[in-house]
């Protein structure tokens, strides 16, 4: 029963999908670019950001990657623009801007 | 997946006497399944209470979960199947309308989970007693339901249920149904069968893919985007069209073990009968008494009581009608489309479908637990037979019993 899902897509005929549409992998919830919803923009001024790192727990969408305890700047593919991050910056590091482009 | 195995010989019978509650409470102890999560509610609270003493005396090992609703009992059955436990529940009524959401997630997400329903039905106006408005509410919500006339069919019923669900042409949620109180209730004569030949027919739950696997990632329920829907829903109605032929199939075996045989429904006195009651669950004992009184009487009257509501066996009910003259389809709950009950619905498309255009009469019957007697089922055939041999107008929709 086991599938290989990449080669699933809008065309596939019902018989061959998988039952219940039960998904044979980990992490795919990557490769579906939810940033495309967002109407409002965050973005990161490195200079302002002490790497205090309170935003990223904040992040419904985990869109504010960590390397080696330090912030990078966001992921743009799954950022809602939901502006909880900006709310929490004790530093004003995290300014909101209008529409999709950072 | 399970044991195909086919039986030879059946199984030495154990003579006792048990309510339907106890019946399917003891086919639970004998199949032994891997998590119950229930919450109770009457009349079906005796099963998940049996069960929960069998557990407390070491009898049988199910994991049982209180839950505080039945919103969570389905949610977390759904939650257990899809780890990969063989799981099920009891409810009733109310439970079952506030199971529903999660009644489409089951069979949606193809979880062969089993529900013992105990028929009652819901307000309003409040009231414990059997109908089946709760059942013939949630016939579309993608699950098989079959439907018991007395404790030995709930108990045969549920020893078949896993077998049928789990198959894996099918993989899809069963309801077994039994009338409260009636059935649920009522004490009556019943043939066991011995745990190890249950155990053996049932067999062990081994499904191919479960989220409690390691190295083998899965999934279950994901969000569907347009394109995907339309075909889910076909495969699904696919296998809900399988479980016809595998509700046979399960049937003959267990007629093997147990020398009982089930199919999609019982047809009783009905070979060269001029009119057929239709109906279901424990009214169809009061019906085939009135048949045989009738019967004597040299009337020609038939039962065919149908067991399998879901898949809904369209064709072979216009078959095995083709051959009478009239028809009453009885329905133990009302819907209030102003047209017809639901079997009456089903069943009238189905004749239409068929090129039958024999006289097809829908009374609704029993509701809150009403009584339904042998005389309302000889009335019901008098008047069958006053609109075909007397030509006497009678109305499509008609309740048994009403005042006024």
């Amino acid at each position: 029963m086991r599938t290989d899902i990449t080669k699933i897509n809008e065309k596939t005929p019902y018989q061959d999908l998988t039952e219940g549409l039960m998904v044979f992998a980990g992490g795919t919830a990557k490769l579906f670019k939810t940033g495309e919803w967002r109407n409002n923009t965050p973005v990161w001024d490195s200079e302002k950001c002490r790497q205090c790192l309170l935003c990223t727990p904040c992040c419904p969408d985990s869109s504010i990657p960590v390397m080696s305890g330090r912030r990078g700047n966001f992921d743009y593919d799954h950022c809602k623009g939901c502006g909880i991050c900006a709310n929490v910056c004790p530093f004003g590091a995290i300014t909101m801007k209008e529409g999709m482009e950072p | 997946m399970t044991n195909e195995k086919k039986m030879s010989t059946p199984a030495a019978p154990i003579p006792e006497r048990m309510s339907g509650n106890e019946a399917v409470a003891f086919a639970i102890r004998q199949v032994n399944p891997d998590v119950m999560p229930a919450f109770p509610i009457t009349p079906s609270t005796e099963i998940p209470q049996m069960v929960s003493s069998y557990i407390a005396n070491g009898l049988m090992d199910t994991e049982f979960i209180p839950v505080e609703s039945e919103h969570s009992a389905m949610s977390a059955a759904v939650g257990a199947e899809s780890a990969g436990a063989r799981s099920m529940t009891a409810t009733s009524s109310a439970g079952l309308a506030l199971m529903w959401e999660e009644l489409l997630l089951a069979a949606s997400n193809r979880l062969p989970i089993v529900l013992t329903l105990v028929n009652r039905t819901l307000s309003g106006p409040i009231n414990i007693n059997c109908d089946h408005t709760d059942s013939m509410g949630a016939r579309d919500t993608g699950w098989i339901q079959i439907y018991a006339e007395n404790n030995q069919e709930v108990y045969d019923n549920y020893i078949q249920a896993y077998r049928i669900a789990e198959h894996r042409d099918v993989r899809l949620p069963v309801m077994i149904c039994q009338d409260g109180f009636i059935t649920s209730h009522g004490v009556q004569n019943i043939s066991l069968l011995p745990d190890q030949p249950v155990k053996d027919f049932v067999g062990t739950y081994a499904p191919e893919e479960y989220l409690l696997n390691p190295g083998k990632p899965v999934a279950v329920g994901p969000y569907a985007v347009t394109d995907y829907v339309m075909e889910a829903r076909k495969a699904q109605r696919e296998a809900m069209e399988n479980a016809k032929q595998v509700i046979l199939d399960v049937a003959d075996e267990f007629a093997a073990l147990s020398g009982r045989q089930y199919g999609l429904f019982e047809e009783y006195r009905t070979a060269d009968a001029d009119y057929v009651m239709l109906i279901i669950g424990s009214a169809a004992g009061t019906a085939k008494e009135a048949v045989d009184e009738l019967r004597g009487q040299g009337k020609k009257v038939g039962v065919l009581k149908l067991r399998v509501f879901r898949p809904f066996p369209e064709k072979e009910i216009a078959e095995a009608l083709a051959n009478c003259r009239a028809v009453a389809i009885m329905d133990r709950s009302e819907n209030y489309s102003g047209q017809a009950g639901a079997l009456g619905s089903e069943v009238t498309a189905g004749l239409y479908r068929q090129h039958s255009d024999i006289l097809a009469v829908n009374y609704i019957y029993g509701l809150g637990g009403r009584d339904f007697t042998t005389e309302d089922a000889a009335a019901v055939f008098e008047e069958l037979r006053e609109g075909v041999e007397e030509g006497r107008p009678v109305g499509q929709y008609r309740y048994v019993g009403l005042r006024g």
